[in-house]
């Protein structure tokens, strides 16, 4: 046994680090709700009030550094960037919210059939999973997007087909789980319906999980979308979103212009990195035996 | 009368837990099971409230054939069942609160909820009490709710398995109480698995051991 002086200076150090632990999380949940409130307040209410034209074409101030005038430089037509990045940061995060979304009301009605039902339905479902899975998923969503002419919503079907597959898995897994609980057992015998457990029962158990999934997948969706843009299959490159914007900055670079292509880019870093913060913020708290370590 | 004859049952076919078994509980008739633990008396247990399908044997309730297992079993021969188990944080389902949860099976039959009241006071939980989530309550009150939902229906079986195993003495008796009003009172049958000789043998007119049931 070791003697009482170790032992509570161990303790002491434990809770150090644990306030310490605590604190920086609290701050990250904070500056991550912070950023995240300001880029939606901007996406949602610069386009509508501010009297200016994203297009304004000026090619007497092309490609500036960034300055007062223009916070983000701009372009090589002139246009204002700090502009161009809300415009499309609009663009990016409706694509980013509306795929996830889609993603996970497939990925979750499939995984909950899967698990629901089990035997037969199940194998099938997860073998069709498995053949999606199979194919990689860029190279599937560039193959979909193709299929139409460039737009919002092939990229959104692109990204939502290609994404759901996962959250099919976990809440299968998840339903499995609930399914053998013995409250299920209990349901039965009190004479419930299949639909009464799995309205009651199982979907009530599975649903904080398949809304984790939603946000974690929207910053994926966001890079998703820039990634499908820039290879020039996304959307068509006069509608600003951070992808077109990166795409069409690529040959300025090269000739050591750096802003067109910095600005966007830190966009979708900015915000993908704040909404991915408030999710884990959120997995903490579903997460019961990291909560019961927060409580003590 | 509750028979069950010949039943194996498990989840590998190529293992059963429980092989050729059969038991019987007679009308108003307590039966003690008793086993060391991991033995197959839990599934058994299940079989018998018709909540695990068997690969081999029969359950006949009264004369007549179990006509399917969980779902599939007709809500009648299900509800004839009242199921307490062994761990009760396991068998409430952690949204509900404790009034919900008793009211669960009468909901679920589209009966009037206004005998939870009573129910819980047979039980011996107070009204405090019934608001509160499965989290907020102690082990032994939540399993006084899960025996209070398990007499919801008025079954004519009552399937404990190992109902009292986390429980301290004075709950205990308490809820072997409980049974035992609703039996006298009801006249059901009773199945209870356990490994305590002595809490079973004082419960129960009859005790079975493991090792008889199996070598039979």
């Amino acid at each position: 046994m070791a003697d009482t002086a170790t032992t509570s200076g161990k303790t002491e150090v434990w809770r150090t680090r644990a306030v310490v632990r605590r604190s920086t999380r609290a701050w990250r949940v904070r500056g991550s709700a912070a950023v995240v409130l300001v880029l939606v307040l901007a996406v949602l209410l610069v386009p509508p009030f501010a009297q200016l034209d994203q297009q304004a074409v000026d090619l007497t101030a092309k490609l500036r550094p960034p300055s007062w005038a223009h916070p983000f430089g701009t372009d090589d037509v002139g246009r204002d960037l700090l502009l161009r990045c809300v415009y499309g940061l609009r663009v990016s995060l409706l694509v980013g919210v509306v795929a996830a979304v889609v993603a996970t009301v497939v990925g979750t009605a499939v995984g909950a059939l899967a698990g629901a039902l089990g035997g037969w339905p199940d194998r099938l479902l997860m073998r069709l999973v498995d053949v999606f899975a199979s194919v990689p998923h860029l190279l599937l969503g560039i193959f979909i997007v193709a299929m139409f002419r460039p737009g919002v919503w092939p990229v959104v079907v692109s990204v939502a087909l290609t994404h759901w597959l996962s959250t099919a898995r976990i809440v299968r897994a998840e339903v499995l789980s609930l399914r053998s609980r013995p409250y299920v057992d209990a349901a039965i015998s009190g004479g419930a319906s299949r639909h009464r457990v799995a309205v009651r029962h199982l979907l009530p158990g599975v649903l904080p999980q398949a809304g984790l999934a939603a946000v974690l997948m929207v910053p994926h969706a966001v890079w998703h979308e820039s990634a499908l843009s820039f290879l020039g299959l996304g959307l068509p490159t006069h509608q600003a979103s951070l992808g077109t914007l990166v795409q069409s900055a690529r040959g300025s670079l090269l000739a050591g212009d750096w802003w067109p292509t910095l600005f966007p880019g830190l966009c979708a870093v900015v915000a993908t990195l704040a909404i991915a913060g408030l999710a884990g913020a959120w997995r903490e708290r579903l997460n019961p035996r990291r909560r019961s370590e927060l409580m003590l | 009368m509750l028979e069950l004859r010949d039943v194996t049952a498990g989840y590998d076919r190529r293992a059963p837990v429980v092989r050729g078994v059969s038991l019987t509980v007679r009308v108003g008739e307590a039966v003690g099971l008793l086993g060391p633990s991991g033995c197959g008396k839990s599934t058994l247990a299940r079989v018998a409230a018709l909540l695990h399908r068997p690969d081999a044997g029969q359950v006949v309730l009264d004369g007549e054939p179990a006509a399917g297992w969980r779902h599939r079993a007709p809500r009648a021969q299900r509800t004839s069942f009242g199921v307490v188990f062994q761990q009760p944080r396991l068998s409430a389902d952690p949204r509900l609160p404790l009034a919900r949860l008793i009211a669960e099976p009468l909901r679920a039959n589209g009966r009037p909820v206004d005998a939870v009241p009573e129910l819980a006071e047979t039980v011996g939980l107070t009204a405090d009490l019934l608001g509160r989530r499965p989290h907020e309550v102690s082990d032994g009150q939540l399993q006084r709710a899960c025996l209070a939902r398990a007499l919801a229906l008025r079954p004519r079986w009552l399937v404990c398995d190992e109902m009292t195993a986390m429980l301290d003495a004075s709950t205990t008796a308490a809820l072997v109480g409980v049974v035992e009003a609703y039996r006298r009172e009801s006249g059901a049958g009773l199945l209870a698995v356990g490994h305590d000789r002595v809490l079973l043998e004082r419960w129960c007119d009859r005790t079975v051991g493991w090792a008889e049931l199996t070598s039979a």
